[in-house]
């Protein structure tokens, strides 16, 4: 004896939130119904175990339904096929949205700067195990930064406000796709173990910030432009900063510059002061080599080698490297040689904050 | 040339990917209507094409226009092979011919496809330019209203209620065509889809025809059903009751002034009637008067004695007469009804003061064996059996003293050959106001004597000539005419009706095992068994009805299915405890070996169960039946024997407090017999029943008594279940599990309504089939209802249900006087009907022509609103004006549309449509019905694991079913689908194979509704502006 069938279809949609958050966590029904019973539904409503299993199944294939239109987001608006609360339509649609591209961070920071390959979903399972999230839940998130790839790839106009209108996801989430998207498409290093201290915040607020400053769309407002990619005449440019370290007098005369704004106003100024030229050197270089495709990709990993960890180990706080970069930046429009004023403020402003963000703990 | 149909495909969009290389479709689009067929042209390369077309137009007749769906069908071009189809839309246009309906279809409809489902939407525009030719109204019934709701439309008056109408059509099932074997099943399906439609369309002319010839213009409850008879045919046949219904309009006066037309039904009779239809459906009945000598061809044919359950007792009992006035009530409304062949009416909820009193439920089964109906054009057999049933319903009723039958329902049940015929209804005695004969004066005088909240009750049989065991008492609330001590109904309870406390579901189950057999032998054996399963579920519905303290049933409904090794029986209705009928006398057990001591523990411990639950459930449905010492002084008690009944009564309850209700009086208590097998199993069913959990009740009938502050929060919902049972059962333990089935799909449906709570299941409704050997199938439609709890807060925000309840006396207020007026004009027709026209006044005609002509608009006018129209025009001071009606901006109409936009504020760009089975929206006002709903679908798979197995597939196909008649709804310019029901859910499976198929058949009645709190603020406006343009919003 059992149930061949069993399915209740209301009129207006009916879908629980708790039951949604589980099938997104790819819980199988068996344990959805068993952290449902947990949670003490069942004491609530005088409810089996039956009841729940029946009521949890019919939640799985109602999302399942969805799922197809959750892909495209903007269908979901002017879809026939389910009726949401008359109410608050919007909001019910725009949790439902939500919470299926919501991602887990341990998750991401695992894919973030790889190729949204087949090869890479591929190795899903070794993530679910190390992360511990449920394989299905790490497939839905992958597909979700891979269908948002490929849509805005080829997308003309400002990365964030295309993916904000495109899958009617809020403005923060819409960030974080965004940096997703760049970071994939550069290839970004970020699984070394030099950069694990790093959260996936972090490297969102990085990706903003180069996204803001560092792309074609940041100088030039034609919508032909991309967010994508790294404007390439801005990388050629960097290396025009080389004279920084090469020319001798210029690299001193910035020293004392330096030196004398921050004399007195830190506690390792000794550090400092030794280390100016290794720290300039370091943080030039980067720039210089910006323009090599690989050497974009490990631009995180340079930025801690060649500067934080040199700070980190000489116990700087985070106001010493404030201080610093901003003295290290501004002292440079005082050279008189050097002519590279634009390029110079475009690469420390980012250079900076993306520092500033990444010197904790 | 009576009609022109108009059709614009403007857009598709979210079309599937057709062409896998460049991952897009290159659609067009074919509109047919009759043989004629339209293209657009091909839109290459999109997913979302802008055909924009001219307008398609297509000349015909009107017999056409109601018979025909428009059918859309969506293709993907291919330049080298076959075009592919992507869709269909089949349109009913049936809307659009009558004048007080939708007047254009243009909306979003999904592309469905009964391979796929839902493909994509499609943007089109529909409308029909009806000319009417005053020589016509022959073959057609244009104009002729059709209403789903089985009660008086919220916005009609009925001026006249002229009986029963019944048609059928029959066809060969295109499934089972030697053609099948070579077709695909999508061909296949979609042949049985356009002939269903096309069947429903001709049964619904032939049925208006009737309606003319009676002299009416509408149809309420409506109610079609199909049965598949495999083999041996296609059936489709419906009910319903004719009527004359008027728009009711603040601008009454209007029909003060009734036409003295002749009767546009003698015309008719002179017209031929031959015309045979060129579709492939046919029947011979173009009139309601059968011919009584049609042979049976059929082989085989029982007929079933049936029960009837009218009340029941241990004995009869003297009483006072009951008076002359009803003896002569009786004779006269018998002689209105007497000239009907079937006083028949399917109606469940009347207008105030056409009840009169209820006998009981009458019900009658026949079994039947079916063979191939050779000729499609004599469906004599179908006919014959259902004049059989229907004539035996009448002696039922007769025999209850009555002589109308009132919630009038019929319905089949088809395993392999045999068939089951079943109809059931209410015996009632109807007042004649609303009758042809005309109102008489003395009936009046009688009516205003009895009292509304008990009156129904009282006896329509002679109490010395009881046509069965029931035990009589005085009536409790006037105590002047006599009650049963139980009532049975099938229709929904009188809103004037005295409850005392709330009502509840009650359902009896049962499941019988047969042997299997062919042929006669299989039928001998099905209606053998018949009587059986009708006694128990009676004794069942008894019990259970006691246990919970009530003493009256509404609602009933008894279905019997047919399988190869079982039968299955449910009963639903609703219980109430009705405070005229005297209160329930306990359940009492007892054994018939008192000599065991562990026994006689037993007993009283079952016993000491049934007690706690009967008092349980009073308390929890709120049954108080009012002390009646007061009564005892203040009323007349006409004997001595009735007062000291009810002195016991009061005594006993007052004196033993710890005693339980069994105290009311041993002699009423019901006695079960345990050494009875079946017993120990009722008492068992009995204390197994789940109680609804806190917070809930439910009823299968239209509202709960006791519960009125509805909020505007309603879920309407389908849930279907399939049971399989695996191993060979004992009736026992198939009864048992059947029992189980229906209880935890309840139990399922209370945890998931749970956020609704304080919430109240209406109108469940439940249908149970047996799709194969050991599979059981439970479907049930209903809605949830929110209401507030708390009643104090109600004073300032007036409740739905409430107003509505005075919104109808105050119709009644109006009713009463516009009778009064019927009773002094002799002919009590005002049909508003285009025929009336051309006979009033030759000016009026010739102007309502050139309306017709020039204005789509104001086609088909009635010669009311041509009586306002004209009074509208001269009020303007202008004659010409009646073309620029249109321009005057029709209120229900323009009221839509702002909605319409209103809602697309909202964020979303999909109206949203609200469905119920019941006839009302709570909180809100129904302002104009746009024609019924009448869908069939066919959904077939052959990849059923990959839809999801048979959950999945028919989770995906309800649906995708809820989500056509919404958009249906609202391409007719609608917002809510009242009356709506699933009638038909055949459910097919061979998972071995991976495929399944499913039929559904849905129907309703398409409204626009307005909030009541919307209506009170524009109110004052609107209603300056009702005066005015009311009269045009009913000219379109």
């Amino acid at each position: 004896m059992s149930v061949e069938l069993d399915v209740f279809v209301g009129n207006t949609t009916i879908m629980d939130k708790e039951v949604y958050q589980l099938w997104l966590n790819g819980y199988t029904v068996n344990d959805a119904v068993k952290v449902r019973i947990e949670g003490g539904v069942m004491e609530e409503c005088e409810a089996s175990a039956e009841v729940l299993l029946s009521d949890t199944m019919d939640q799985y294939r109602t999302f399942q339904m969805c799922e197809r239109l959750l892909h495209h987001p903007a269908k979901l608006a002017n879809q026939l096929l389910f009726q949401f609360h008359p109410q608050i339509p919007p909001d019910r649609q725009a949790m439902l949205i939500e919470r299926y591209y919501a991602f887990d961070d341990s998750f991401v920071r695992e894919v973030l700067g790889k190729k949204l390959s087949k090869g890479t979903k591929k190795d899903l399972d070794d993530v679910s195990t190390k992360t511990g999230i449920t394989l299905k839940s790490c497939r839905r998130q992958f597909d979700n930064f891979k269908r948002v790839f490929k849509v805005v790839e080829e997308l003309k106009g400002p990365l964030v406000e295309n993916i904000r209108q495109h899958f009617l996801l809020p403005d923060q989430l819409a960030r974080d796709y965004a940096a997703i998207v760049f970071f994939a498409n550069n290839r970004f290093e970020t699984g070394k173990k030099k950069l694990h201290y790093l959260t996936f915040q972090d490297f969102a607020f990085c990706a903003g910030q180069l996204i803001n400053n560092w792309t074609l769309g940041a100088v030039d407002n034609i919508m032909d432009d991309m967010d994508v990619d790294l404007d390439k005449e801005f990388l050629q440019e960097l290396k025009d900063l080389k004279i920084l370290i090469t020319d001798k007098d210029l690299l001193d005369q910035h020293k004392s510059l330096v030196c004398t704004a921050l004399r007195g106003k830190t506690n390792v100024f000794n550090e400092m002061e030794a280390n100016f030229k290794n720290l300039s050197r370091g943080l030039v270089n980067i720039a210089a080599k910006l323009i090599n495709a690989k050497d974009v990709r490990d631009f995180f990993i340079d930025l801690v080698e060649k500067f934080i960890e040199p700070c980190r180990s000489d116990k700087w706080t985070s106001i010493d490297v404030n201080l610093y970069l901003t003295h290290y930046t501004n002292s440079a429009h005082i050279l008189d040689t050097f002519k590279h004023h634009a390029v110079w403020t475009r690469y420390m402003g980012v250079i900076k904050s993306c520092i500033l963000r990444m010197y904790h703990d | 040339m009576p009609g022109k149909l108009k059709a614009k495909i403007v857009a598709g969009r979210h079309l599937p990917i057709m062409d896998r290389a460049s991952d897009l479709t290159d659609a067009f689009v074919e509109v047919k209507f009759g043989n004629t067929t339209f293209k657009t042209d091909v839109y290459p390369k999109s997913l979302n094409p802008q055909w924009n077309s001219e307008w398609f137009k297509f000349e015909v007749d009107d017999e056409d226009l109601q018979d025909e769906p428009l059918q859309i069908t969506v293709l993907d071009h291919d330049t080298y092979s076959a075009n592919d189809a992507i869709g269909k839309v089949y349109i009913d246009i049936d809307p659009l011919l009558c004048s007080e309906a939708a007047t254009v279809i243009s909306g979003w409809l999904p592309i469905y496809d009964t391979i796929h489902g839902i493909r994509g939407e499609i943007n089109v525009l529909v409308k029909v330019d009806l000319f009417n030719d005053l020589n016509r109204f022959r073959q057609s019934s244009c104009g002729v209203k059709f209403f789903c709701t089985t009660s008086i439309p919220r916005c009609y008056r009925a001026v006249m209620v002229h009986g029963f109408v019944e048609e059928l059509v029959v066809n060969e099932d295109p499934e089972y065509q030697w053609i099948d074997r070579i077709r695909t099943p999508r061909a296949s399906n979609e042949a049985r889809q356009r002939l269903i439609f096309l069947m429903s369309g001709e049964l619904q002319r032939k049925i208006g025809l009737k309606v003319l010839e009676m002299g009416g213009n509408a149809v309420v409850g409506y109610l079609q059903c199909f049965d598949l008879e495999g083999e041996s045919g296609l059936v489709v046949r419906a009910i319903g009751t004719a009527c004359t219904l008027e728009k009711i309009s603040s601008t009454l006066p209007a029909t003060a002034t009734h036409p003295s037309n002749s009767s546009p039904s003698k015309d008719m009779k002179d017209s031929p009637q031959a015309a045979p239809s060129t579709l492939g459906c046919r029947s011979t009945h173009s009139s309601p008067v059968h011919s009584a000598s049609s042979r049976l061809s059929q082989g085989f044919s029982v007929s079933v004695p049936t029960l009837l359950f009218a009340g029941m007792g241990s004995g009869g009992s003297a009483g006072k007469e009951a008076g002359p006035l009803k003896a002569l009530l009786r004779q006269q409304t018998q002689s209105a009804l007497e000239q009907r062949e079937y006083p028949f009416f399917p109606l469940t909820a009347f207008p105030p003061g056409f009840l009169l009193h209820v006998g009981g439920v009458v019900s009658a089964r026949s079994v039947k064996l079916l063979d191939r109906i050779h000729n499609p054009d004599e469906p004599e057999t179908r006919d014959a059996w259902w004049e059989e049933i229907r004539q035996e319903i009448k002696s039922h009723a007769k025999a209850l003293g009555c002589q109308a039958v009132v919630g009038y329902s019929e319905s089949t049940s088809i395993c392999e050959e045999v068939c089951i015929l079943s109809a059931s209804g209410t015996a009632a005695i109807l007042s004649s106001r609303f009758m042809q004969d005309g109102p008489l004066d003395t009936e009046h005088r009688f009516e205003e004597v009895v009292s509304p909240g008990c009156g129904f009750c009282h006896i329509p049989y002679d109490e010395l000539n009881i046509p069965f065991p029931a035990q009589l008492t005085y009536c409790y609330c006037c105590r002047r005419y006599k009650v049963p001590d139980v009532l049975f109904t099938t229709i929904d309870l009188p809103t004037e009706a005295n409850v005392t406390g709330k009502g509840c579901l009650i359902q009896a189950r049962l499941c019988r095992t047969k042997k299997k057999a062919q042929g006669e032998g299989n039928a001998t054996v099905i209606s053998n068994l018949l009587p059986f399963l009708e006694y128990e579920l009676h004794t069942q519905l008894m019990n259970k009805l006691k246990l919970r303290g009530m003493n009256a049933l509404f609602g009933l409904r008894i279905q019997i299915s047919i399988g190869e090794t079982m039968l299955l029986g449910l009963a639903s209705a609703t219980g109430v405890y009705l405070t005229a009928l005297p209160s329930p006398g306990g359940i009492q057990i007892a054994g018939k070996t008192p000599s065991d001591i562990t026994y006689e523990q037993h007993i009283s411990n079952m016993q000491k169960k049934i007690n706690d639950t009967i008092a349980k459930n009073k308390e929890l449905y709120e049954i108080n039946p009012p002390e009646v010492v007061e009564e005892i002084i203040g009323s007349p008690i006409p004997e001595p024997r009735q007062r000291s009944r009810l002195f016991r009564s009061q005594s006993e309850s007052s004196d033993e407090v710890s005693e339980l209700d069994l105290s009311h009086g041993k002699k009423d208590a019901f006695v079960l017999e345990i050494d009875d097998t079946d017993a120990v199993e009722d008492i068992h069913a009995l204390l197994t029943d789940f109680p609804t959990p806190a917070g809930f009740y439910s009823c299968n009938t239209e509202i709960m008594p006791g519960i009125q502050n509805w909020t505007s929060a309603i879920q309407m919902f389908t849930s279907v279940r399939v049971f399989r049972l695996n191993a060979s059962l004992t009736s026992q333990g198939l009864n048992k599990i059947f029992s189980d089935l229906c209880e935890n799909l309840l139990k399922s449906l209370y945890f998931k309504l749970r956020s609704m709570v304080p919430c109240c299941l209406c109108h469940l409704n439940f249908t149970v089939a047996i799709p194969e050997d050991e599979l059981i199938q439970v479907a049930v439609t209903a809605v949830a209802m929110s209401f507030d709890k708390e009643q104090l807060l109600e004073n300032g925000k007036q409740s739905g249900e409430k107003t509505l309840i005075k919104a109808i006396t105050e119709n009644d207020e109006q009713l009463q006087f516009n009778l009064e007026l019927n009773a002094e004009t002799p002919s009590p027709n005002p049909l508003s009907s285009p025929k009336g026209l051309s006979e009033v006044g030759s000016h009026l005609s010739a102007r309502a022509l050139s309306v017709d002509y020039s204005s789509f608009a104001d086609r088909c006018s009635s010669w009311i609103e041509q009586l306002k129209l004209k009074a509208h025009t001269i009020r303007r001071g202008s004659v010409k004006t009646t073309s620029s009606m249109e321009k005057a901006s029709p209120l229900p109409e323009g009221r839509s549309r702002s909605l319409r936009s209103n809602r697309s504020y909202s964020g979303s760009s999909v109206a949203v449509v609200k469905m119920t089975p019941l006839s009302f929206i709570p909180g809100a006002k129904i302002i104009k019905y746009l024609g019924i709903i009448n869908m069939f679908f066919i959904r077939e798979t052959t990849s059923l694991r990959e839809e999801g197995g048979v959950s999945g597939f028919l989770h995906t196909f309800i649906a995708e079913v809820f989500a056509m008649v919404r958009a249906h709804v609202a391409a007719l310019g609608g917002n809510a689908v009242v009356s709506y029901s699933m009638k038909e859910c055949v459910f097919m499976e061979n998972p071995n194979k991976n495929q399944a198929q499913c039929l559904i058949n849905v129907s309703g009645d398409a409204v626009i509704f307005v909030r009541e709190s919307e209506l009170e603020s524009t109110s004052v406006q609107t209603q300056s502006a009702t005066t005015h343009t009311s009269n045009g919003a009913e000219g379109t």
